[in-house]
């Protein structure tokens, strides 16, 4: 391939489809290489897409994407190994169209959003891996090397849209290896079932759709959780926790989703379902600190390359869309003006995002990893003696309600004493503020 | 949840997913088996989702058909960083049919 492109896009995810798309609309000459045999075949999500950062890329995505169903209910559950305490938000104003979260699943997903890359007038080629970019005497990156005969390409910008791992941002020496404090380990599996059976199960109709998180006991105190999603014939189900509480932990997190699946408030909703995949794959939630530098002469990073999560609110898939977009954008605008993609002029990303909900959001939860992972008693102590208060106050037994409350206020005290309840609370208070 | 009721093979698990294997070239390697021999925490037995490193008496065993690329075992071997990890050659490895 001799001909040179304007900008060259590794990675057909979120974010690299995001950037391809914007680019290749606006007219430039967009080579995107995928090292999957099809797009979506390397990618895991949970998967909750929200509609607003595609709809700014592609406003009537509803009428051909392939969506699962739109969410109307939203569960919460803290969870001991017996029982879970929770809450359940339902909204009419969440069914009514635009809606605004769907379940999808990535492969099919990935697959249609790269056909629109291709409409849009890009290059794509999958089966390709990037093995390393090539960059001139004076370190501007230049194209990229595959793993292909003659794979030299060349390109005035390459953006890096290669997810969680980044290979080639960590050879080229513009991050760091990831930490494992900074990334969680999420193992899933899709249990297929009939409609009807999942409809009446969750008390949804047609194309409406549940997802229920779930923390406490059920991650044996690492920093993490789980979650069960429902799409049109099957169930997702997963579960994540920091590799660092892995590393500390004995139990295989195969074993970990066996556990989950097998808890009683979980296993009925399973009941009589196919598995057909497990998949694992990493979160990068080292949030708003452990974002690396994301652009430099002739290179921009987007996505989970960049570590943009919001593990909080378990946001990616759009943030990786919103970073891909408006790098794209910078682009387009640097070009109409003439301008080099250097790094001094491609700061302007870096601004952009700064001024975007991505990096106020991020920047929120700053503080947030290292509160968690110093105070395990919110995923242990805490979820246990919730459940223990929740089943003391109903357990009607001939006790008065007044001397439960007290015995219940005097079991959170022994546990953790009068000043470490306030200083969680304010700890809480904090990091989400 | 009671954790001895649930035991499971994760061949099981791994036997539903969809792999081309590139036969003869794995794209994870154990630099220095001597490096594994002397370790004492071989976190790679316990959290690679796939269960490709096996533990035993000698070196750990590592065997990458089911991997699914997830990068784990790379991130955790903080100590000695013993592991050699690529992807497979475009097109190889695990091909999600769901994701
Ligand atoms: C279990 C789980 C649940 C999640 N749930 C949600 C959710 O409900 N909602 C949400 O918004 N987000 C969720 N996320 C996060 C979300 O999936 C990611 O943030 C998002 O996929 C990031 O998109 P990306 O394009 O940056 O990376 P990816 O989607 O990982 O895409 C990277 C692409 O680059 C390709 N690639 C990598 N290296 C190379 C190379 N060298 N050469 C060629 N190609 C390469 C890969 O094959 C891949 O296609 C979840 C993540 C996980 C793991
Ligand atoms: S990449 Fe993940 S699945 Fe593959 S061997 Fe390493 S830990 Fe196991």
């Amino acid at each position: 391939m001799s001909e040179k492109f304007d900008v060259i896009v590794v990675g057909a995810g979120a974010s690299g489809n995001a950037a391809a798309y914007t680019l290749a609309r606006s007219g430039l000459k967009v080579l995107q290489i995928e090292r999957g045999e099809s797009p979506g075949a390397k990618n895991v999500q949970g998967a909750i897409l929200y509609s607003d950062a595609l709809e700014r890329i592609i406003p009537d995505f509803r009428e051909e994407a392939p969506l699962e169903r739109h969410i109307i209910e939203q569960r919460m559950w803290v969870m001991d190994e017996r029982s879970y305490v929770g809450t359940h938000f339902r909204s009419d104003d969440f069914n009514k169209p635009p809606y605004n979260r769907y379940t999808i699943i990535r492969a099919r997903f990935d697959k249609w959003f790269s056909d629109k890359v291709k409409e849009a007038g890009a290059l794509v080629i999958c089966e390709t891996t990037v093995k390393e970019l090539l960059r001139d005497d004076a370190g501007k990156v230049i194209g990229v090397e595959v793993d292909r005969t003659d794979g030299r390409i060349y390109a005035n910008l390459v953006i890096l849209a290669d997810g969680v791992n980044s290979t080639l941002a960590r050879k080229a020496g513009f991050r760091p290896e990831l930490d494992p404090r900074h990334v969680a380990l999420a193992v899933k599996e899709i249990h297929f079932l009939p409609k009807d059976v999942i409809e009446s199960r969750f008390n949804i109709q047609d194309e409406e759709g549940v997802v229920i998180e779930m923390m406490g006991k059920i991650t044996h105190g690492m920093m993490g959780t789980g979650f069960l999603y429902t799409n049109s014939d099957s169930i997702s189900v997963g579960v994540g926790c920091l590799l660092s509480d892995f590393m500390a932990q004995k139990i295989t997190p195969y074993q970990l989703l066996e556990q989950l699946k097998a808890h009683s408030s979980v296993a009925p909703m399973l009941e009589g379902g196919e598995m057909k995949e497990y998949a694992a794959h990493l979160i990068p939630e080292g949030g708003y600190h452990a974002i690396p530098q994301i652009y430099g002469d002739g290179w921009m990073i987007v996505g989970d390359s960049g570590m943009f999560v919001n593990a909080v609110h378990r946001e990616g898939s759009n943030l990786a869309m919103t970073t891909g977009r408006i790098a794209a954008e910078t682009v387009i605008e640097l070009n109409r003006e003439g301008k080099a993609m250097s790094a001094a002029n491609l700061a302007r990303y870096r601004a952009r995002l700064d001024d975007s909900f991505v990096m106020k959001d991020l920047k929120k939860y700053k503080d947030l990893p290292e509160i968690f992972d110093a105070n395990k008693q919110f995923l242990t102590t805490y979820p246990s003696l919730l459940n223990r208060s929740a089943y003391d106050m109903l357990k009607v037994d001939g006790e008065d309600k007044r001397s439960k409350q007290k015995d219940i206020y005097r079991g959170f005290r022994a546990e953790r004493g009068l000043m470490g309840l306030l200083g969680d609370a304010y700890k809480l208070w904090r990091a989400f503020r | 949840m009671n954790a001895k009721a649930v035991s499971i093979k994760v061949e099981d698990k791994l036997y539903q997913n969809r792999y081309l294997v590139d036969a003869g070239r794995p794209h994870i390697q154990i630099k220095d088996e001597a490096v594994c021999a002397r370790c004492a925490t071989r976190q790679c037995t316990v959290c690679c989702p796939a269960g490709c490193y096996e533990d035993g008496e000698g070196p750990v065993v590592l065997t990458t058909d089911g991997c699914l690329e997830c990068g784990t075992c790379r991130v955790i071997c903080t100590t000695h960083r013993n592991v050699e990890w690529e992807y497979p050659r475009g097109g190889y490895g695990i091909q999600f049919k769901f994701g």
